[in-house]
């Protein structure tokens, strides 16, 4: 932002997930969201629903593509809960679903406490609190940060990942995104 | 497990947060947009707003509160109250709302909720469950069901619920503390969240019910202001219940 050019955000939109939320929180930060996921300073890829149907709107709309391509060339993204898990090589959500393979790993679901796991939890390394809900979670080597003993936060090259909704997490969640930005 | 919840329960009525005894006498009390930021920065871990207008020409003025309450909040918030298709609870979702609760709709149509499950994922599908005597009542705690509280949620879970909001209508406006032994008897039999509802009065009730349930709704005993909540928070914390750091 030190730019004085305000950033650009794409939101993916494959017709599931909130997508509105997590633009209201980006226009929040001053940002222009956009629908420009190759060009956009950032891109981001939300998701709430099943692996399958998510990869199937991806597809349907060549944003798969646009992904990939993104990734090989460096520039910035951020995966978000779903979004995290699909940029894993594959999930065994509805019987296996493959990803997008950005980053090494699988998603698996979660064992042990109540599931779906709802609710705020704090973050390591960090120690905010941030808001999850989800069943399935990531096992990957690029895992970043932790929660419970759950990948929260996993990173490659341009790439980061998050399982916790930063859209919804308040203060947090905000002061997330806004570093988030920094680096895009 | 994640930390404690707890959430402020809101009526709302064409478009407007209300506030009255058992849907008579509703008296508008303010805009919900303003009154979610408002709890939201005293604390609150998340929002439910319900709809109480049984009638349906509030529902197009419920979608456009939803927009507005997802502009003004950070945090997640649920939407009950007249849901009765995936296209209207989709349609709710891509509003801003994160969830969704179905009660009287569920109750008749029990394929509803594996529906809304596919289509939503179990994360955003909330069953409420409106209990007297242990015994499900529908239509707003009316009309008793024959079913046992208990079943219901059992079933409700395996159809894809992904969490179970539990009301005793015994408790429920008592301010005498919350059901305890109905929501011991829910909380162990699903593996999904439980949030208790109805009776809270004091601190000493919403701790005691969060050793059984995820979280607890709030909703007289917050009504006169989102002040109350800090203060309960600030009594909760010095109980020793681990809520968040809201900061």
């Amino acid at each position: 932002m030190t730019a004085g050019r305000r950033k650009r955000v794409s939101i993916c939109d494959y017709g599931a997930g909130n997508v509105r939320s997590v633009a209201v929180a980006f226009r929040r930060l001053g940002v222009e969201v956009v629908d420009d996921p190759l060009g956009a300073d950032l891109c981001v890829l939300p998701g709430v629903g099943s692996a399958s149907s998510a990869m199937a709107g991806l597809r349907q709309r060549g944003l798969d593509e646009a992904l990939r391509e993104r990734f090989q060339l460096g520039r910035p993204m951020l995966g978000i809960c779903l979004g995290l898990q699909l940029a894993l090589d594959e999930s065994e959500e509805d019987g296996g679903v493959p990803g997008l393979g950005l980053l090494p790993g699988r998603a698996v679901r979660l064992r042990g406490g109540r599931v779906p796991r709802i609710g705020w939890s704090t973050v390591e390394p960090g120690g905010d609190a941030f808001y999850f809900a989800h069943s399935y979670a990531a096992l990957t080597p690029a895992a970043t940060a932790h929660s419970e003993g759950v990948v929260a936060e996993a990173r490659l090259r341009s790439f980061v990942g998050v399982q916790f909704h930063p859209e919804k997490s308040g203060a947090a969640g905000a002061r997330f995104l806004e570093r988030c930005l920094s680096h895009a | 497990m994640p930390l404690p919840r707890l959430i402020p329960c809101l009526d709302v009525d064409h478009g407007r947060v209300v506030k009255g005894v058992r849907f008579a006498a509703l008296r508008d009390v303010g805009d919900p947009g303003e009154l979610g930021a408002a709890y939201s920065d005293a604390g609150a871990d998340e929002l439910v707003f319900l709809d109480v207008s049984a009638t349906t020409e509030g529902r197009p003025l419920l979608l456009d509160l939803v927009a507005r309450v997802a502009d003004r909040l950070a945090i997640p918030f649920t939407v009950g109250g007249g849901i009765r298709t995936v296209a209207d609870a989709a349609a709710l979702l891509r509003a801003g709302a994160d969830k969704v609760a179905v009660n009287t709709a569920a109750l008749e149509r029990p394929a509803l909720i594996g529906e809304l499950a596919a289509a939503l994922g179990s994360q955003a599908v909330v069953l409420a469950i409106d209990a007297s005597g242990g015994e499900v009542h529908a239509r707003a705690g009316t009309k008793p069901t024959g079913r046992r509280a208990t079943d219901w949620a059992r079933e409700g879970e395996a159809a894809g619920a992904g969490e179970i909001l539990l009301t005793s209508i015994d408790a429920d406006g008592t301010r005498e503390g919350y059901d305890l032994a109905l929501t011991a008897a829910v909380a162990d039999v699903v593996s999904v969240p439980v949030i208790a509802s109805g009776g809270a009065g004091e601190a000493s009730h919403i701790a005691a019910v969060l050793e059984l349930a995820q979280a607890a709704l709030l909703a007289s005993i917050v009504h006169e202001s989102p002040a109350r909540l800090g203060a309960l928070r600030a009594e909760l914390l010095s109980r020793g219940v681990l809520l968040r750091d809201a900061a």
